[in-house]
C-alpha cells in the first residue's frame, strides 16, 4: 500500500468555459490506473446545433453525495479526505441510482461489467501527491489542480466557488468552479432546459 | 448502545437463529447424530446467522435497497409471473453461477473469483450439513469396509470404503480447498501488482479476506496431509489450527467483505426491475429530447431523494432529477455561461 501523501492544501478547479473541447483530458483520464483504461471524465457540446460550447465534467466530490445516499448496496464510500470514491466492484449492484439521481450527471455505468464507475479524483495519483492525469494535460487551463493562492494570482478575476442550487436543493462540493469575482454560488434551475 | 440497535432488525435476526438452532436440532434427530467435537463451529455459525441477518435486515430499511426488495418481489409474483420467473433462472445461471459479468471486467478476475467462489461455496454445502449433524456416516453392521451415509437421521446410500465414491466424499473438501487456493492466488497477484488496486485497496476489506482464505485451505489440506503421511502425529495441531481460522471467518462473516456474497442476489431484483421499466413508459430528457431511462425509475428516485432528505425540484416546477445526466451536465454549464455572461466578461 503506498503510504498517503495528500496535500492538504491543493485543490481542484474547474472552469468550463475554458474547455476548448479537445479531449486530451479524456485521453489522460483512461490512462488513470485505477479505472481500467476507461475515461470517466465528460466533454459534451452544450447545444452542438445551437453553438460550439463544450463543457467539461469531473465529479465534484460533494460534501454529502447524493449518488452514494440513493445507492442501494452501499457500494459509494467517501473518505476521510472527502474523496467519494467509484464503486465498490464487489458490492455494485447496476442499478443506476447513482446515474440518474448525481446533480452534476458524473457517473457512468458499464452495464456488461454490472459496475459504475466515476471520477475518484485520480487516487493513485492525488493520494500520493501528484495532479490528477486531466489536469496535467488541458491546454486551456479548463481544470487546475493547485493552491488556492496559485489560482487567485493566475485569475484575478474569478472567484472559487463550491456551492451549487440544483433547484431548491443545496450542494456543496470540494471540487470549486470558478465563477465570476465575488460569486458564492452557481444556480442550475431549469432556465432553458426545461 | 442499546439506542442504536435496531429492534426489528434484532427481531428478524433473533427468529432466524432460533429457526436455524431449531432446524440442528431437528435434522439432527435431538443432537443424536450431532458430533460435540463441532460444537464450536455451530455456534459460530448461529452466530453468523444472527448476524448476517441483522445487517441485512438494517440495510433492507434503507430507502433505495427497500424499493428493490419491494418491487423485486412484487414483480415477480405479478401477472408477468412466467416471464420473470424466466428471467430469474437465466440470471440464476449467467450472474450466479457463471458470474460472467466478472469475466466481463477481466477474464482473469472472473476465472479467479469462479474458482474462489465455487470453492467456498462448496465448501460450505459439505460442511454446514455435516456440522448440523444432518449427514453422519455410520460402519453397516456386520461389516469393515462398507460405509453407509444418512441423511437428516434416513439411511441414503451405501459406498465401499477405498472405492472412488468414498475417495471423492472424504476429498471434497480438498477439493474446495484447492479451488479456493486458485482463486485467491489469482486475486492476491492483482492486489500485488496492478497500480490502481495498491492506490485504493485496504488491508481489513481486501488483503486480510484472502489471507484468511489461504490459512483456511492450507490448514483444512493440512488435515489430510497429516493424517495420509504423518500418521496423525500433528492432528491436534491441524485441528485446531484449521477451527480458529474458520471460526474466525464465520464469526467475520456478516461485517467484512463476504457479505457482498448475500447482498449480491438483489441484483436480481434489480433486473426485474428495470425489464419492468422498459416495458412501461420512457423519461425524455428535456435537454436531449431522448428517452434515458424509465418514468417510474426517474420517478421512484425522486420518492428515493426525498425520503433522503433532498429536494431536487426546481423552483418554476418539474425537478433536476427530469434531466438525463447529459442534460443535467449542459445545465450547469448553460448557467454557468449565464453567470459568466451576466458578469460582462466570459473569462477571468
Ligand atoms: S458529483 Fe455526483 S458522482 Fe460526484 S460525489 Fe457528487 S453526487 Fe457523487
Ligand atoms: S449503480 Fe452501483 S454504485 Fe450506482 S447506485 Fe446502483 S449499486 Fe450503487
Amino acid at each position: 500500500m503506498t503510504t498517503t501523501a495528500y496535500r492538504g492544501q491543493e485543490e481542484f478547479f474547474l472552469d468550463p468555459q475554458r474547455c476548448i473541447g479537445c479531449h486530451a483530458c479524456e485521453m489522460a483520464c483512461a490512462e488513470c490506473e485505477t479505472n481500467g483504461q476507461l475515461a470517466m471524465i465528460h466533454v459534451d457540446y452544450v447545444d452542438r446545433a445551437e453553438s460550439p460550447q463544450t463543457a467539461v465534467q469531473v465529479c465534484m466530490h460533494c460534501e454529502e453525495p447524493t449518488c452514494a445516499r440513493v445507492c442501494p448496496a452501499d457500494a459509494i464510500a467517501k473518505d476521510e479526505l472527502g474523496v467519494v470514491h467509484s464503486a465498490n466492484a464487489a458490492r455494485c449492484i447496476a442499478c443506476s441510482n447513482c446515474v440518474l439521481a448525481c446533480p452534476f450527471g458524473v457517473p457512468k455505468k458499464v452495464e456488461a461489467m454490472k459496475l459504475m464507475m466515476k471520477c475518484n479524483l485520480c487516487y493513485d495519483r492525488t493520494s500520493a501527491g501528484r495532479r490528477p492525469m486531466c489536469a496535467t494535460v488541458c491546454p486551456s487551463g479548463a481544470l487546475y489542480y493547485g493552491t488556492r493562492e496559485r489560482m487567485a494570482a493566475m485569475r484575478p478575476n474569478s472567484s472559487p466557488v463550491n456551492e451549487f442550487r440544483f433547484g431548491l436543493q443545496r450542494v456543496k462540493t470540494r471540487v470549486n468552479v470558478m465563477m465570476p469575482k465575488g460569486s458564492t454560488e452557481l444556480v442550475v434551475d431549469g432556465g432553458d432546459a426545461r | 448502545m442499546l439506542s442504536t440497535l435496531n429492534i426489528r432488525a434484532l427481531g428478524w435476526a433473533l427468529l432466524a437463529s432460533a429457526l436455524l438452532a431449531a432446524s440442528v436440532v431437528a435434522g439432527s434427530r435431538n443432537l443424536q447424530n450431532f458430533d460435540g467435537a463441532l460444537a464450536a463451529y455451530l455456534f459460530a455459525t448461529l452466530f453468523a446467522a444472527f448476524g448476517i441477518v441483522y445487517r441485512y435486515a438494517v440495510w433492507l430499511q434503507r430507502p433505495p435497497t427497500r424499493l428493490y426488495w419491494r418491487a423485486g418481489w412484487r414483480l415477480l409474483f405479478s401477472r408477468r409471473f412466467p416471464a420473470y420467473l424466466a428471467e430469474l433462472l437465466r440470471r440464476l445461471v449467467d450472474e450466479l453461477a457463471l458470474q460472467r459479468f466478472i469475466w466481463k471486467r477481466s477474464a482473469k478476475r472472473g476465472l479467479a473469483h469462479v474458482l474462489l467462489a465455487w470453492g467456498c461455496l462448496s465448501a460450505f454445502a459439505i460442511t454446514i450439513p455435516l456440522v448440523f449433524g444432518w449427514i453422519h456416516f455410520t460402519l453397516r453392521a456386520g461389516t469393515i469396509d462398507v460405509y453407509e451415509a444418512h441423511l437428516l437421521g434416513f439411511h441414503a446410500f451405501d459406498f465401499p470404503l477405498g472405492g472412488f465414491v468414498a475417495l471423492n466424499l472424504f476429498h471434497a473438501l480438498n477439493w474446495s480447498s484447492v479451488l479456493v487456493l486458485l482463486g485467491v492466488f489469482g486475486f492476491l497477484r492483482r492486489r500485488i501488482t496492478d497500480a490502481g488496486q495498491i492506490a485504493t485497496q485496504t488491508f481489513e476489506m481486501d488483503l486480510m479476506p484472502l489471507v484468511l482464505l489461504v490459512l483456511i485451505s492450507v490448514t483444512g489440506l493440512g488435515l489430510t496431509w497429516d493424517y495420509e503421511l504423518m500418521q496423525g502425529r500433528a492432528h491436534a495441531f491441524m485441528a485446531i489450527s484449521h477451527a480458529i481460522t474458520v471460526i474466525l471467518f464465520l464469526l467475520w462473516l456478516p461485517f467484512g467483505k463476504f457479505f457482498h456474497v448475500f447482498q449480491r442476489p438483489a441484483q436480481l431484483g434489480v433486473a426485474l426491475y428495470q425489464r419492468e421499466g422498459e416495458a412501461g413508459a420512457q423519461a425524455v430528457c428535456p435537454h436531449t429530447g431522448e428517452a434515458f431511462a424509465s418514468r417510474m425509475h426517474v420517478e421512484d428516485l425522486k420518492q428515493v431523494t426525498s425520503e433522503l432528505g433532498y429536494d431536487y425540484r426546481l423552483t418554476g416546477g418539474g425537478s433536476h432529477l427530469d434531466l438525463s445526466p447529459q442534460g443535467k451536465r449542459a445545465a450547469l454549464a448553460k448557467a454557468h455561461l449565464a453567470a459568466r455572461n451576466e458578469s460582462g466578461a466570459f473569462f477571468g
